[in-house]
C-alpha cells in the first residue's frame, strides 16, 4: 500500500481543521501536515453557519458575562474549567481571524461590529453580514495557502484510525479520483470531521455530515460524549431544511403562531415587550424555542404546509434596508426555497436538526484518551456546549479548540523523534483495507443505502426528536440495532474504482448508523428532562443523578455501554435557567 | 404536491468502463418546489446508485453542485424544476477535464487560486493583543463583493478565454486577487502582480462579461478585471515617471 510518512495528519479541512493546520505550521514550519479531507475544504459545512461567532467585545460585557450564558444556556452541564478558557481565548481568536482578513461588519467608527444571539445578556456575536461561517472558511482556507509545510489531500476519504501499541499513529483513507487505499503514518491524528446531522430526516447540515470522525474514534475505543444532546434549530426552512439564522431575531424578527400571537410570551420567555430584549421570547435559548413549537403545535396553533406545520418569522418590521444590510443571505434563501419576500411576507418556519452537542470525549486541550489523537470543532465533546449550546459560540469553539488541538499535537509530533515501524501500521491498514473490500464483495442481500438511511432517519425523528419517551426510545434502540444488522447485506452496485459514491455512500452510512445508536441508547439512559434531551417521562432535571456527562462505549453489534462522568462544576452551582422577565 | 415527470439526459463517463462519454435518460417524477439537484438525488437514490456527481449544501453556498444545465453553467441547487422544459441536458461543468459522470478534475483551478497569493499581506505584524485593525463600513464595502466568491467554478465554464486552455488565470481567482488588492489592511498588490498582470492575467481577459452573467454570488468577476486592468495600466505609467517608486 502506498505510505506518506507525515508528522501530523488533520482529518477534515473545515473551520477546526483548517485553524489545526495553521496552528501547527505557525508553531513548528518544519513540521509537515497531511491535511485530509472527502471535499476540497471549501466545501465544509462551515461554509453554511450564518450568523456569527461569539466573543466579548464591549465594554460594559465581560468574561464573567460569557461564562454564565454558556453555562445556564447548557443546563448546567457544560465543564466550567473549559468554559473559563474558552470564553477567555475567545476575542483573541477572533481578533486573529480580524487579522487574516475576515472580513467582519463594522460600526460606523470602524471597529468589529458585535450582535445579539439567543440566550446572550449582553450582544457579543461578531458577523459578517449573515455568511459568517463562509467568510470564516474562506479566510482560514486562503490564509492556509500561505504555508508550505500544510499539504493538502482533497477528497480523500479517511476510513479508519490506525492504532498501533495503543496510539493512534496514522489513517487510511481512500483517494476518491483512483479509488487506491493510502496510508498516512504521523505522530499525532487531529480529527476534525463535523457533526452528525444527517442521523436525522429533517436537518441544516450539509450531505457530507455524517458523522465520519466520530465513528472513527468511537471504534478504536474513544467514548462518545453526551450523544444524547442534539440541538434543534427553531427556524429552518420547511422541506429543505436551510438555516434562517438566530441573527433574524437578533436584528429584531419575531415568532409568531396561526393567530399572528407571539405565543412564545406562553413559555416562560415573556412578557413580549419592549423589544427587542436580550435573553427574552425569541432571544430565548434555542431548546426552550423549539420546545415551545412543539407545544403550540400540539395545541394546534401551527400553521399547516405540504411540508410540516410551521409557524411565522416575521422580519418586516426591519424594513428593506437593514433586511438587505445584516440579513442579505436570509432574504434570497427565502425568496428562492419558499417563494417568500422577508421584505413583505413573514418567512415559514420549523425547527430542525442543527448541532451535535456531544461527541469524541476530548479533555480541555482537545485530547482524547488515546495517545496520540486529538480531536476539535462539532466532532468533539470538550464539553463547553453542555445540554445545549448558546448560538455563535460554535464557530468560535472551532477556533479556539481547533488551534489548541493543532499546538496540541505539534508538542507530540516534536516529542515523538520516531515514527512507528512501517510493517506494524501496514497490518492495521491492510485491516482497513480488508473491510472496504469486504462491502465490494457483499452480493444479493438486497438491502440498498438509500432504503436503511430512510429508516434510520424516521427511527431517529420519532424516537429520538425533540420530545422523548422511554418507550419511544426502546423502539429507536430496537430498530437501530436492526438496522445496523441489516447493513451488512449492503449491496453495492458500482463497482468502479473512480469517484465512487456508492461505496461512500455506503462507508458514511455505516458511520451514522454506529452514531445514531450511541445518540439513542444514551438517550435512553438519561432519565431526566436537561437542555435539548426532553424526557416526557421525566420531566424534571436531576441533578443528583445526571448532573454528569455520558460516556458510550463502542460494543459492535451489541448496543454500546454508557458511563458516566461527573461535570466539572468551578464557580457556578446548578440553578433554574432564567428568561424572559422585566430585565433589559 | 403535484408532481410533473421530467426526461433526464445525464451524460456518464466511467473511465474504468468509457473510451468516450455518453448520455443516458432517466424519467423522474418531481414535486413543484424541487431543484433540479433534488432530481439528481431521486436518479441516485432510485435508479441508478452509479451516478457520480459533487453535491452537500443544498443552499447555494458551498459550490460543489455546479453542472451545466441545458447549456448553461448552474449551480443544481438553485435552479428549479418549475422553471424548467420538460426535457433537461445535465452534464459536467465545460471547459474542465471530466473525472467521472458529472464530477470534474478542479487541480487545475485549485493551482490557480493558489497562485495569487489570496491572503492578506499586512504592513506589519500585529499582535493579536493590540486589537483590531480599524476598518469603516465604506472601506469594507470597497472589496466586500469580491469575498463573496464561493468557488463554484461556473465562470471558469463560462469562460471562452479559459476554454482555449492557454493558461488563463481566470475570473475566480483574479477577483479574489482584486478582493485582497482593494483591502484597506493589505499591501500585497504588488507581489500579486506577477500573477494577476501576466501574460495569463488580466490581459488575456477579452472582456466578453459571461463570467459576470452566470455567477450565482453577484461577485462580477469581469468588473473586477477591468478595474485590475486600470489600477495596473497606471502602476506602468507610474513607474515609467518615477522608477523605482515604492509601490
Amino acid at each position: 500500500m502506498e505510505m506518506t510518512t507525515t508528522d501530523i495528519v488533520i482529518v477534515g479541512a473545515g473551520g477546526a481543521g483548517l485553524r489545526a493546520a495553521i496552528a501547527i505550521a505557525e508553531s513548528n514550519p518544519d513540521l509537515k501536515i497531511a491535511l485530509l479531507s472527502k471535499v476540497y475544504p471549501m466545501r465544509s459545512h462551515t461554509v453554511a453557519a450564518e450568523g456569527g461567532a461569539a466573543g466579548v467585545a464591549k465594554d460594559e460585557d465581560s468574561l464573567d458575562n460569557h461564562f454564565n450564558d454558556t453555562v445556564s444556556g447548557g443546563d448546567w452541564l457544560c465543564d466550567q474549567d473549559a468554559v473559563d478558557l474558552f470564553v477567555e481565548q475567545a476575542p483573541k481568536e477572533l481578533t486573529q481571524m480580524e487579522h487574516w482578513g475576515c472580513p467582519w461588519s463594522r460600526t460606523s467608527d470602524g471597529k468589529v461590529a458585535v450582535r445579539p444571539f439567543g440566550g446572550m445578556k449582553i450582544e457579543r456575536t461578531w458577523y459578517a453580514a449573515d455568511k459568517t461561517g463562509f467568510h470564516m472558511l474562506h479566510t482560514l482556507f486562503q490564509t492556509s495557502m500561505q504555508y508550505p509545510s500544510i499539504e493538502r489531500y482533497d477528497e480523500y476519504y479517511t476510513t479508519d484510525l490506525l492504532m498501533v501499541d495503543g496510539a493512534c499513529r496514522g489513517v487510511a483513507a481512500i483517494e476518491m479520483r483512483t479509488g487506491q487505499m493510502r496510508l498516512f503514518r504521523a505522530k499525532a491524528v487531529i480529527i476534525c470531521t463535523g457533526g452528525a446531522g444527517r442521523v436525522f430526516p429533517f436537518t441544516t447540515n450539509g450531505a457530507i455530515k455524517t458523522g465520519d470522525g466520530m465513528a472513527m474514534a468511537y471504534r478504536a475505543g474513544v467514548a462518545l460524549k453526551d450523544m444524547e444532546f442534539v440541538q434543534y434549530h427553531p427556524t429552518g426552512l420547511p422541506g429543505t431544511g436551510i438555516l434562517i439564522t438566530e441573527g433574524s431575531r437578533g436584528e429584531g424578527g419575531i415568532l409568531v403562531n396561526n393567530d399572528g400571537y407571539r405565543y412564545l410570551q406562553d413559555y416562560n420567555l415573556g412578557p413580549p415587550d419592549p423589544w427587542p430584549r436580550k435573553k427574552a421570547m425569541e432571544l430565548g435559548p434555542r431548546d426552550r424555542l423549539s420546545q415551545a413549537f412543539w407545544h403550540e403545535q400540539k395545541k394546534g396553533r401551527t400553521i399547516s404546509t405540504p411540508h410540516g406545520d410551521v409557524v411565522h418569522l416575521d422580519l418586516r418590521h426591519l424594513g428593506e434596508k437593514k433586511i438587505n444590510e445584516r440579513l442579505p443571505m436570509v432574504r434570497d434563501l427565502a425568496i428562492s426555497y419558499v417563494g417568500v419576500d422577508p421584505v413583505k411576507e413573514p418567512i415559514p418556519v420549523r425547527p430542525v436538526v442543527h448541532y451535535t452537542m456531544g461527541g469524541i470525549d476530548t479533555d480541555i486541550d482537545a485530547k482524547t484518551a488515546v495517545p496520540g489523537l486529538f480531536a476539535a470543532g462539532e466532532c468533539a465533546c470538550v464539553s463547553i456546549n453542555g445540554a445545549n449550546r448558546l448560538g455563535s459560540n460554535s464557530l468560535t469553539e472551532l477556533l479556539v479548540f481547533g488551534s489548541r488541538a493543532g499546538r496540541g499535537a505539534a508538542e507530540v509530533a516534536m516529542a515523538e523523534s520516531t515514527h512507528v515501524d512501517e510493517s506494524a501500521i501496514e497490518k492495521a491498514a491492510e485491516e482497513a483495507r480488508a473491510k472496504v473490500t469486504g462491502l465490494f464483495q457483499n452480493v444479493g442481500g438486497g438491502e440498498t443505502i438509500s432504503g436503511l438511511r430512510k429508516d434510520m432517519n424516521s427511527t431517529m425523528e420519532e424516537g429520538a426528536g425533540i420530545y422523548r419517551t422511554e418507550e419511544s426510545l426502546k423502539d429507536t434502540c430496537v430498530t437501530m440495532k436492526e438496522i445496523h444488522a441489516r447493513f451488512a447485506n449492503i449491496d453495492l452496485e458500482d463497482k468502479s474504482n473512480v469517484y465512487n459514491t456508492d461505496l461512500l455512500q455506503a462507508l458514511e452510512l455505516g458511520a451514522m448508523i454506529d452514531v445514531a445508536r450511541a445518540m439513542a441508547v444514551s438517550a435512553l439512559n438519561r432519565q431526566e428532562s436537561r437542555g435539548s434531551h426532553q424526557r416526557l417521562d421525566f420531566v424534571e432535571r436531576d441533578d443528583e443523578k445526571f448532573l454528569r456527562h455520558s460516556l458510550a462505549s463502542y460494543a459492535g453489534a451489541d448496543d454500546p455501554g454508557v458511563d458516566y462522568r461527573d461535570v466539572v462544576i468551578t464557580r457556578s452551582q446548578p440553578a433554574e435557567r432564567v428568561y424572559g422577565g422585566d430585565q433589559k | 404536491m403535484s408532481l410533473r415527470t421530467f426526461e433526464l439526459e445525464i451524460m456518464r463517463y466511467d473511465p474504468d468502463k468509457d473510451s468516450e462519454p455518453r448520455f443516458e435518460t432517466f424519467s423522474v417524477p418531481c414535486e413543484e418546489d424541487w431543484v433540479v439537484l433534488d432530481a439528481v438525488n431521486y436518479v441516485k437514490d432510485n435508479l441508478d446508485r452509479t451516478l457520480s456527481y459533487r453535491w452537500s449544501c443544498h443552499m447555494a453556498v458551498c459550490g460543489s453542485c455546479g453542472m451545466m444545465i441545458n447549456g448553461e453553467p448552474s449551480l443544481s441547487c438553485k435552479t428549479f424544476m418549475r422553471h424548467m422544459p420538460d426535457k433537461i441536458r445535465i452534464e459536467p461543468l465545460a471547459n474542465f477535464p471530466i473525472e467521472r459522470d458529472l464530477v470534474v478534475v478542479m487541480d487545475d483551478f485549485m493551482d490557480k487560486l493558489a497562485s495569487v497569493k489570496p491572503y492578506l499581506v499586512a504592513k506589519e505584524k500585529k499582535a493579536v493583543e493590540d486589537g483590531s485593525y480599524l476598518q469603516s463600513p465604506a472601506q469594507l464595502k470597497k472589496f466586500k463583493q469580491y469575498t463573496l466568491c464561493i468557488n463554484c467554478t461556473l465562470c471558469y465554464s463560462a469562460c471562452p478565454q479559459y476554454a482555449l486552455g492557454e493558461g488563463f488565470v481566470g475570473p475566480a481567482a483574479l477577483a479574489l486577487a482584486h478582493r485582497y488588492n482593494l483591502d484597506s489592511r493589505d499591501v500585497g498588490r504588488s507581489a500579486r502582480a506577477d500573477v494577476v498582470a501576466s501574460n495569463e492575467g488580466i490581459w488575456e481577459c477579452s472582456f466578453v462579461g459571461a463570467c459576470s452573467e452566470v455567477c450565482p454570488e453577484h461577485v462580477d468577476p469581469a468588473g473586477a478585471i477591468q478595474q485590475t486592468k486600470i489600477a495596473s495600466t497606471l502602476d506602468y505609467f507610474k513607474d515609467l515617471i518615477t522608477p523605482g517608486r515604492d509601490k
